[in-house]
Formats: structure tokens, sequence, C-alpha cells
């Protein structure tokens, strides 16, 4: 959840918190390097990954990560991201995996109904098959409880069964921060270093230490449509429907994800100060401004992550 | 203890089912227009808002009307950033509010006044009640407040709050615990949450809100002699200077600090060498006090792996065998004789339950006999250690001071022991 700050109450309580959530953030980072033999920290190329990323070169020291990258691909990425990861895991020297829901396509695991839908959803059976492929037994992920109902109830260590399945009715007790890491073979653990960070805290984060994003996090012109509230980008898989007329604004992305599903807001914030200041006057939490994919029902995220989505 | 008020206060609720913690928590963020506008809106039912629905994000909880998992919110005032875990208050479901009281800074056990007799005096309070309360102060939670709820759908609200509040003084008082207030409050009206509602009740104190502002947070150990937990070992890259060690030794200072010059013992291989370089989290070299993380070198090569403890040289000596107060938490009762894991720092340890000494009863507090303990129950036992431990009084180094069990077939956490 993600809270409307009085910019004046900013100043006062200042970014000090900021120095407590990386510490949280490495100690887990630092944990999982200790408590694990294989595994693997999920990189996106988008926002949080970079903040997790960046916590993890503090952790370990620059090209020196521990564990490598995994990057599952639904085909359906902005090319700016992609592009921004490949370069981003080779100034770090880092292994980068990616695998491919057109694979598991292809492998007939994944099975669309629509050519178009959201392949968001899919992404769990890739990267279940991944974890089974490399038999990670810990993937660390920059998901937050403030994004959702579902992600707010998750603990740090989430335990996953052999299907690769949240059991949000039987989550281990996490005490103090004596994390139980025991597997049975086959089981899992999604790890959230970054859980107890809100949009605004990664925002002032990036701005502090000058993260370098991909541009689609800043203000750019591009075609949309004004669709149930939403910008929905104008692109080859999104093009506009029958009736919808294609208008040039100024927009950014809060979040990236799936093409199929990602909206933009409009905003002319330039930089890192300038989003901050913006996330600071919301009025919309990310997911409600920026994924159409979420509004189905109000258990979507729950159910798909009860089915091993990250 | 620390007064730090500018630190982000981490609370969570406690008390019974239905007694309004979901709606309590709604309320403090909507009047602390915490509340997006997209959020505000999912929580409309039959032309209402349904504050609870904020946070019971489960299926499961929606459809049963009761909160089953810790939720975790984020929220500022204009004194204080906060952090809220909406714990839950079935019984079934102790483990979690465990799990959320370990981190917190304060509880907030919410009465409800509704269920409680109190047209005919001090009223008895309800068991949750009770086990909440005694669970956070097991816990050196620093802050206990007691929220006593729905005092709008009662006819006389300041002779029901008088009683009550003079019952939950009693019982704190012979827990030995310290509540920090007593507050009246509406959730479902919002009155005392956020805004004070002066002579509502009787009462003319600070609202809730105003209470917690001014809370201070969990004070970290550091009077107590250094000890540290090694988390993770780093190797030195190739061609780098080696002449002081080559190993970075990573963890959380549990208690005390540690600076340069720092005569460290090794637990369990009782080797000694001296601390030359302390790095902080972020590889930065100073001081570290307890709390937080660091990275040590030491001045010689000594074997040292995840899951020892580095110790100041008059530290207590490792033990074979201890004894401590148990929540338990597995769905199967605790019977004496069984082997466990015990985790203790990032040090995993075979244990054997020698004895259940007793379990406590709730509502006298009195020690009962007992040979098993049950789930949810809270007692002692004493465990004996397949390999020795450098354990501390919980009551006096929180780190140190905890382990929990886990059983051994199934890995579920079954419980959080408080070494005496």
């Amino acid at each position: 959840m993600n809270a409307r700050v009085d910019p004046q109450l900013l100043a006062r309580l200042g970014n000090g918190h900021l120095d407590a959530l990386e510490e949280e953030a490495i100690f887990v980072l630092r944990e999982v390097a200790g408590a694990f033999e294989r595994p693997a920290l999920l990189f996106s190329g988008g926002k949080d990954s970079l903040v997790l990323l960046r916590c993890a070169e503090k952790a370990f020291g620059i090209g020196r990560l521990p564990y490598p990258l995994l990057m599952i691909d639904t085909g359906h990425n902005f090319p700016e991201v992609t592009g921004f990861r490949d370069r981003r895991a080779a100034e770090l020297g880092a292994e980068l995996i990616v695998r491919s829901v057109e694979d598991s396509m292809r492998r007939g695991t994944v099975r669309l109904a629509r050519p178009d839908e959201p392949r968001n959803p899919h992404q769990s059976v890739t990267l279940l098959e991944a974890v089974e492929e490399f038999r990670f037994d810990a993937l660390i992920g920059g998901a937050r409880r403030d994004e959702e109902k579902a992600r707010a109830k998750e603990r740090m260590f989430s335990h996953r069964d052999g299907f690769g399945q949240w059991q949000p009715k039987s989550q281990r007790p996490e005490l103090w921060t004596l994390f139980n890491t025991r597997l049975h073979p086959g089981e899992h653990f999604r790890v959230f270093p970054i859980s107890n960070w809100t949009e605004l805290d990664v925002w002032q984060y990036i701005e502090r230490e000058q993260i370098e994003l991909p541009s689609l996090y800043y203000a750019h012109q591009r075609q949309v449509v004004e669709r149930k509230g939403l910008l929905v980008p104008v692109t080859e898989l999104t093009p506009p429907r029958e009736g919808e007329t294609a208008t040039p604004r100024t927009v950014r992305f809060r979040t990236l994800g799936d093409i199929t599903c990602t909206c933009p807001v409009a905003s002319t914030a330039a930089n890192a100060a300038e989003v901050v200041a913006e996330t600071l006057a919301v009025e919309v939490s990310e997911r409600g401004a920026t994924r159409m994919d979420d509004k189905t029902s109000d258990a979507s995220m729950e159910r798909r992550k009860k089915e091993g989505y990250f | 203890m620390a007064t730090d008020t500018a630190a982000p206060l981490r609370f969570i609720t406690a008390g019974s089912v239905d007694d309004g913690k979901s709606t309590l928590i709604g309320r403090l963020l909507v009047d602390s227009k915490a509340v997006l506008q997209d959020q505000l809106a999912g929580v409309q039912r039959a032309g209402a808002t349904d504050l609870a629905l904020l946070t019971d994000g489960l299926q499961a909880e929606r459809e049963q009307g009761i909160t089953i998992d810790v939720a975790w919110r984020y929220f500022a005032t204009p004194a204080r950033k906060f952090i809220i875990g909406d714990a839950p208050g079935h019984e079934q479901y102790t483990r979690n509010m465990v799990t959320a009281a370990s981190a917190a800074d304060a509880v907030v056990v919410l009465v409800d006044a509704t269920k409680l007799a109190w047209q005919a005096g001090e009223p008895a309070l309800l068991p949750q009640t009770h086990r909440h309360a005694l669970l956070a102060h097991l816990l050196r939670v620093p802050s206990i407040v007691f929220a006593v709820n729905k005092l709008d759908a009662i006819e006389d609200p300041a002779l029901a709050f008088g009683r009550i509040a003079s019952a939950l003084q009693r019982f704190a008082a012979a827990a030995g615990l310290q509540a920090q207030a007593v507050v009246p409050v509406s959730a479902l009206q919002g009155l005392n949450v956020v805004q004070p509602t002066p002579g509502w009740c009787g009462y003319q104190g600070p609202s809730l809100l105003q209470c917690l502002e001014s809370l201070p947070v969990a004070a970290a150990e550091t009077q107590e002699t250094f000890s540290f937990p090694v988390q993770w070992v780093e190797k030195a890259p190739e061609g780098s200077d080696t002449r002081q060690g080559r190993r970075v030794f990573w963890g959380r200072v549990a208690t005390g600090a540690v600076a340069p010059g720092q005569a460290v013992r090794v637990m369990p291989s009782g080797q000694t060498a001296q601390v030359v370089q302390v790095l902080d989290g972020v590889r930065r070299p100073r001081e570290v006090a307890a709390g937080h993380s660091a990275g040590l070198v030491l001045d010689r090569e000594v074997d040292v792996s995840r899951g020892d403890w580095l110790l100041a040289a008059d530290a207590p000596e490792a033990v074979r065998e201890l004894s401590g107060t148990i929540a338990w938490l597995d769905d199967e009762p605790l019977p004496a004789g069984r082997v466990y894991w015990a985790l203790h720092g990032h040090r995993w340890v075979k244990a054997r339950v020698r004895r259940v000494v007793h379990r406590l009863d709730i509502h006298t507090l009195q020690p009962q006999p007992a040979g098993e303990l049950e789930p949810n129950a809270i007692g002692r036992i004493e465990l004996a250690l397949q390999e020795p431990l450098a354990v501390r009084s919980f009551g006096r180094a929180r780190g140190p001071g905890s382990l929990v069990l886990v059983d051994t077939t199934s890995h579920r956490t079954a419980a959080a022991l408080l070494v005496d």
C-alpha cells in the first residue's frame, strides 16, 4: 500500500530509513548465499530488481555476485528493457540465464487460450521448468508487500512445495531473523529482500544511489489509447481496437512487465527526484494505475502465486 | 531502553477473532490518508466501506471473514513512519501472531467491549487477550497498549471502559507486564483512533495513534559483552592483500559492539584470535554495534564457518543443556523425548526434549504439570543438545537467548524457545 505523504513531511522524516531497509536487504541476500546451495536472483531489468542488484553489489562486492541472474522472458518485453538487462549483467560480470515462455509454448507445456492473451501468468510454468532444470533451491525476487494484498501476507523466506506452490494457510512462522530454510528434495524457497520497501522507498533509493534505469521509467512521448481509465500503449502487440484513436501523450511507466498488460501513466517526471515528488502526490496505487491483468478478480494474484507465480 | 521516536515504529495488532483488528488498521490507514483511491474503491460492500477488506487479502480470509496470516502495511503521519502487522486473532493461527510479535516494537492488544460481562463489575477477559499480551511480554516487545474497542455499541461506555480498563490493569500487574496505555476506541466510527475524542468514555488521554507516535523502538543490546553469529564467509579475491587473514566473516552483531583489537573466541572450536578490521554492512571500516551487520577480519587463520559464533573472551561458556520458556506452534503436540533441529543464530544442532517442566495456565498464569504441550500452549521445557550452543538468557539478550525448533521430518517450524 503506497501511502500519500505530504512533501513537507518527507523533508522532515528524511530518508535515513533507507539505511535500515538497505541493511535488511543485504542481510537477507547474504543469508541466501550462506543457507542455500543453488540460489538465483530473478532479474528483469525493472526498477525493483535493479534496486536489489545494487544491494547485492554492496553485500558481495562489485563483480562478485555468488549466484546467477535468472530472467523469464515472455517474449513480450519492451526492447528498451531487454537491452538494458543484457548490458547491466555484462557490466556486473554476472552469469545471466534466460529462459523463455515461447520455448515452453514450443514444448507444449504452455498453451494459450488466445494468441494475444497476456503471457505473465504463464511465466510460472517456465520459471518452474528452470527451477527443475538447474535444481535451484532459492529464487530471490524484488517483490514488495506494498504492491498487493496477497504479497502483503508473504514471508520474506517463502516456502514452495514440490509443485512450486505457495500455501498461504500454512506459512512457516518467521521468528526474529531465525530463518528456517530446511527443504525436502524438489522444494524451493522464494526470498524477498525488499519486502518492506514501498514504491516511494524504491524511488528515494534510486535517487540517492543514482541507479540507472531503463529510459521508459521517465517521461517520454508515445502513442496511447484510453481504455477503462488506463492509458494503453500502442504497440504491434496492442494495436488500437475498433473505434479507438491513438493519441501522443507524455507518459512514464511505474512498473514494467509484459507489454500486453502494462500501462504507463501521464507524467512529466524526467528524473528520479521528479518521480519521488510525483509518487508523494499519487492518488492511485502502482498496480491500480498500470496493470490490466490484476483487475479480473480480487484474488487473482493469490491464485497465481498458489500456482507458482512469483 | 532507547527513546528513539525518529525511527519507524513496527507495531502489531493482536486480540481475539472479530474484535475488529482489521477494521482498526483500516481506520488508521484511512484517517491518516494512507489509502489510495483504487484501494478504497475496492473495499465497498453494499454501498458502505468495509475497512477490514483493506487488509484481509487472502481468498480464504474474505470467505471466512477472519485474518489468517500477518499482513504488513506501511504509512506515515507528520510525526513518524509506521510499519503495521495485522496479526490474526484465531487461536489456530497463534504462530502467525508470534511471528509478527517477534519483530515488533509495540503490540496493540484489542479488546472487544461487547464480548465482556462488565455490567456486574470487573469482567473476565477473553483467553486470547491473556495469551497475546503474555506472548508479547515473553517476547520482550518493548510496549504493550490495550485498545478497548466497540465502545460505541455500548449503552454506558464510560462505566464499561472503566471496569474493563481495571480488569486489564489487574491482569497486567499479575503477569508482571506494564501497559503503556489503555485507550477506549471505536474503530468503526473512528473515535480516539487517529483524532482524540476528549471526554468520551471518561478518557482524556491521547488517541491510539498519538500513543504510538511516542513509543520507543526496541533497543539494541549494546551493554552486553560482544557476540556475533557468523552468517556468511567471504573468501578474499585472488591477488588481494592477505597479510591480515584471507577471509571476511559477515554477520549481524548480536550483543555489544566490535572494533579493531577485540579479542574473540570461536565457538565451537575454542580457538582465539584478534579482530584487525571491522567493516560495516556496506563495507566501510568502522566500529559496529549490536543490531547491525558487520564484516570481521581476524589476525590469524582460524577455523570459522557459517553457524559458528565469535564471542568476547569473557563471554559465558557454551552449554549442552538448557531450559527455557516455549511457545509451541506446531499442529501436533510436543511430546517429551523427541529430537528436533534447533536453530540458534545461523547454527543448526540436534536437540532432544528431555522434559516438559510445565504448561502455563493462561488465565491464572500458574504453572500446571504437563507431560506434553498441545498446539498454541506456552510452557517450560528442558533440552539436551547434541553440540554446545553459546546461549544467554533471553531476558538479557534476545539474539543469543532465542532459538527455534524445527521438526526433523516435516521441516515445519515447531516452536519459539526463550532461554532462561
